[in-house]
């Protein structure tokens, strides 16, 4: 009874591929909203906006790039964080040469950087396929992670070799360094994610959708019935590059304040593929979900002890951690190998038809 | 009957003039010779099959035309031009669409989506309106799904619609990819097969959609069909190969007492 | 700056012949290294399609337990026999709990799956034998670890002992896999099963039986690798890198060639070598042993793109 769609006819096509075709889906996303925008804000403490609700809004945001890539055009990335990294330079050299320069402005350009790279390293993907290609962007990964360190220019020559956020104004507040308030902070990502979002779906759902997906599930089939593949395969990679990049930028200068060239190694490049791959590949809302267990999940791990008033060591929690979501990886691959968007569509499904089922 | 005006038919359809020409095209795969030297063309509003034992090199011959392969030697020739060497996709774009024999759908899409893929060459919104949405992009969706409405009333598979093309059955899955191609609006038509593995009802429901297609918007098609009954049908002029080799070209009643053809060809039980 | 690229590395290499061979030395010992561990994706990838990235923990768990229960005081022969027992152990409950219920999944999928493998071991190992940085027990297990000098063209070629019995070691096991999977029936039964499932199960083996075998022999090889490996740099969770260089191996070489695993590795660990000190530490600030072979097997592939030894795959429709 929850979801009815008795009685909720379509006149018109326009009607028809609206967003939410389901008015239920429309409430539940005018629910989420609203929490995000205004509940939170008003009840999150210090610790969730840095533990929890910034990190989720930019581990989604990066997934949803990885997403479009591997999931909507399917070409499998291992290197995902290097281009986190492209965005994250940057947007330093473009802050600390630009000075005047709008942050979130710099934020935003900064995915032209990383979808200039990304165009660049996808044009192997008009040769290689699969898992070639997956090894193939680890040259990306590699390359780049080792460009950051060795390219002194990108770091402005620090001593330490790290990029530190400098404190960065927009309109008389602080949105970036260390003088910047979370709540502030949170509205900036939460923005600039909630508008990335929309245009993701918007362009996962028209054309250019139709022509990833087209080229993912059978390239020849594709090309024959008139998909150019360079053209669709590199579009990919430009439109998720660039989200990635705006991640990569978020990453440092909303939330980790500073960055280090290993910071965008082979670990992080995983953990937003886990991030992907656990939500559901080829979906939009399965970031959002992926990102919500794998941020969430050590959180609760690392809380859950102390609340119980289980003495166990910090390290331990490290450990035990990796092993979970290790174990918890192949637990959800094993349960429901399309993630938590596709078990999500089956519950829907069963509302939907609840409580009449047949 | 081969004057450059076309013909008329014996149920009285006009056939135009010569939309495709092959000429003296040969295949090689390796040593492996799939085509050799074969000739035949095909006019515009015509129905035109060709057959063949398994391994004629039918498949192959169609795979030349979508410009999946390029021949060793010979020419194709279309809407009166010789055609330059050109990427499978920029023969699409030039009104060539086609089926498979082995179904190639999406099989990650709904039926829906698979059939907007054959609308595709018909679209060129920008990426910043399809980001948002707005403008060209939506008057396009909105526009081409009207046409892709058309053709699943024609087809009459309102009903899966929203299905995701991996959940159906083999008979529809065929009928989608006809829709896919359909949706195109293609000046020629190509079908590879479109009724392997189908039952007598399946098969009979098909031939009419061809037969349907060809007379309401007059579209040129080029078939490759076992069933010899169903060739004798619906098609205009057949194109008999075997090993690789032309050995019969003419109408139906032509081809059925062609005496190489019946050798070689339906004198095998199939 | 054309000079410092064409020209002056040439010049080093034949002004100082014994250096070149000291470096195309260190490149042989890594390549064989790598050829090893590639050898071991091959296996597992012909008889599952499964891209195994868990290879490389493996490397990391079984010197991890080698040394672990050495610490404990068991005798070290002993220990390499309970740690052949861990890693078989390993292969029945991977093949049980992870691969069995995944059957027929897509490949990224089954990637992924060995992702979660690979997070699981890292915990795990970080649990039981902590993550600090331990001493391979190489004398305890009989290897020398002296070193022999040569003086070739007049110069001097240092060979350590342990290089040279891993260099041994490893070829000992190469040809040995190599036997096995040409004279034996299960070995062939594997190779068949990367041309056609059918045909392998009509040796009447068992898939599974299969999967723990590649799985187990992925084992060994990664307890060769890691005393190796572990006797040169020590052994920590580092080591897991040096399995990520057997991707470009398997890139060059192809996924499903044997040779190619062989030759590619052996390829790629001289190369980088080379390219690191007579280009890389000049030109470039050094460290590029991180990404040369990763790039060179991309820029092969651009021309190749069925790699050094792969089949033209001609596709059909
Ligand atoms: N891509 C290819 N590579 C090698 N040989 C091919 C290829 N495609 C077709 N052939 C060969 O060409 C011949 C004709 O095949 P095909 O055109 O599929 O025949 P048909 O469709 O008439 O059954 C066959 O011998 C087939 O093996
Ligand atoms: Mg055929």
């Amino acid at each position: 009874m929850l979801y009815r769609t008795a009685g909720q006819f379509k006149t018109s096509y326009t009607a028809d591929q609206a967003l939410f075709p389901i008015r239920q889906d429309a409430y539940l996303l005018g629910i989420i909203l609203i929490f995000a925008w205004v509940v939170f804000p008003l009840t999150a403490s210090e610790f969730t906006f840095q533990t929890l609700l910034i990190p989720i809004l930019i581990y989604s945001l990066a997934a949803m790039g990885l997403n479009i890539l591997t999931g909507y055009a399917g070409q499998l990335s291992l290197g995902t964080a290097a281009f986190m990294g492209v965005g994250a330079y940057a947007c330093y050299k473009m802050v600390t040469i630009m000075p005047w320069m709008n942050p979130v402005v710099a934020i935003l350009l900064s995915g032209v950087f990383s979808a200039g790279v990304g165009v660049a390293f996808g044009i192997p993907s008009l040769r290689i396929k699969g898992f070639y290609l997956a090894i193939a962007t680890l040259a990306a990964q590699f390359f780049l992670v080792w460009l950051f360190e060795k390219w002194a220019w990108l770091y402005n020559y620090n001593a330490s070799g790290a990029i530190q956020v400098p404190n960065l104004k927009m309109f008389g507040v602080y949105i970036a360094g260390p003088q910047a308030d979370s709540m502030i902070q949170y509205f900036v990502v939460l923005g600039i994610v909630t508008l990335l979002t929309l245009l993701c779906i918007n362009l996962t759902r028209g054309n250019l959708g139709r022509t990833w997906k087209a080229t993912r599930d059978m390239d020849i089939a594709a090309e024959l019935i008139g998909i150019n593949l360079m053209k669709s395969k590199l579009t990919a990679f430009m439109v998720s590059s660039y989200v990635v990049g705006v991640a990569g930028a978020l990453f440092v200068f909303m939330w980790r304040g500073a960055a280090e060239p290993n910071l965008f190694d082979i670990p992080l490049s995983f953990r937003i593929l886990f991030i992907a791959i656990i939500g559901g590949l080829g979906s939009i809302m399965g970031n959002y979900l992926g990102a919500i267990l794998i941020v969430g999940l050590p959180v609760m791990l690392n809380t859950l002890p102390q609340t119980l008033g289980i003495p166990i060591s910090s390290a331990m929690v490290e450990h035990l951690n990796i092993m979970i979501i290790g174990s918890l990886i192949i637990f959800f691959l094993i349960i429901e190998p399309h993630g938590l968007a596709r078990l999500w569509a089956l519950i829907r499904e069963k509302l939907i038809i609840w409580p009449f089922p047949y | 009957m081969k004057d450059l005006k076309g013909y008329v038919t014996a149920d009285g359809r006009q056939i135009g003039g010569v939309l495709m020409e092959m000429r003296n095209i040969t295949l090689k795969f390796g040593g492996v010779v799939a085509i050799k030297d074969i000739s035949f063309d095909v006019r515009e509003g015509e129905v035109r099959a060709i057959i063949g034992p398994n391994g004629a090199g039918k498949s192959s011959m169609l795979n030349i035309i979508s410009g999946f392969y390029t021949p060793s030697e010979g020419e194709v020739w279309y809407k009166g031009e010789k055609r330059p060497p050109m990427k499978p996709y920029e023969v699409a774009r030039q009104g060539v669409a086609r089926t498979f024999q082995n179904i190639a759908l999406f099989e990650g899409m709904t039926v829906l989506d698979n059939i907007m893929t054959g609308r595709l060459t018909h679209m060129n919104a920008g990426l910043v309106s399809q980001a948002m949405w707005w403008g060209k992009a939506r008057d396009e969706e909105i526009a081409n799904r009207e046409k892709v409405e058309e053709v699943i009333d024609f087809l009459e598979i309102q009903n899966i619609r929203k299905t995701p093309v991996g959940r159906l059955p083999y008979g529809l899955k065929k009928r989608v990819e006809l829709a896919r191609a359909l949706a195109a609006e293609p000046s020629i038509l190509l079908l590879d097969e479109p009724m392997a593995g189908m039952n007598v009802e399946e098969k009979e429901d098909m031939s009419r959609f061809i037969l349907d297609v060809n007379d309401e918007f007059g579209t040129t098609i080029a078939l490759i069909e076992h069933d010899m009954g169903v060739v004798m049908d619906i098609s205009d002029r057949v194109v008999v190969m075997d090993y690789g080799k032309k050995i019969g070209d003419g109408t139906p009643d032509e081809v059925r007492n062609n005496q190489d053809v019946i050798d070689a060809y339906l004198g095998v039980q199939h | 700056m054309l000079n410092d690229i064409f020209v002056a590395p040439f010049v080093d290499m034949f002004a100082a012949p014994d250096f070149l061979m000291q470096v195309l030395w260190e490149g042989l010992v890594s390549g064989i290294l790598y050829a090893l561990i590639a050898l071991g994706f091959v296996l597992i990838y012909r008889s599952s399609r499964i891209f195994n990235f868990a290879q490389g923990i493996m490397v990391v768990f079984a010197a991890l337990t080698l040394v672990g229960l050495h610490a404990m005081g068991v005798p070290a022969w002993i220990c390499i026999l309970l740690t052949l027992g861990v890693m078989f152990v390993l292969a029945v409950v991977i093949e049980r709990v992870v691969l069995r219920p995944l059957v027929g999944q897509p490949d990224i999928i089954l990637f992924m799956a060995t992702i979660g493998i690979t997070l699981f071991l890292i915990g795990l190992g970080e649990i039981i034998f902590g993550g600090e940085n331990k001493v391979m027990i190489t004398e305890e297990l009989g290897i020398p670890t002296g070193s022999v000098l040569l003086e070739p063209f007049g110069g001097l070629l240092i060979l350590e002992q342990k290089d040279i019995t891993a260099v041994i070691v490893a070829a000992l096991l190469v040809v040995g896999l190599l036997i096995f999977l040409n004279k034996t029936r299960m070995g062939r039964a594997i190779r068949a099963l990367g041309d056609d499932h059918q045909a392998a199960l009509s040796v009447g083996i068992s898939l599974q039986t299969i999967w723990v075998l590649v799985w187990f022999i992925a084992g060994i090889i990664a307890l060769v690798t890691g005393i190796a490996w572990g006797a040169r740099a020590g052994v920590s969770f580092a080591l897991e890198v040096i399995a990520y260089k057997a991707l470009p191996v398997l890139m060059l070489g192809g996924l499903e060639s044997i040779t190619g695993a062989i030759i590619g590795g052996l390829m790629i660990g001289m190369l980088e070598k080379l390219f690191e000190i007579y280009w890389g530490q000049p030109l470039l600030g050094g460290n590029t042993e991180t990404w040369f072979a990763f790039v060179l097997a991309l820029i092969v592939l651009l021309f190749r793109p069925q790699g050094l030894f792969g089949e033209r795959i001609i596709e059909r429709v």
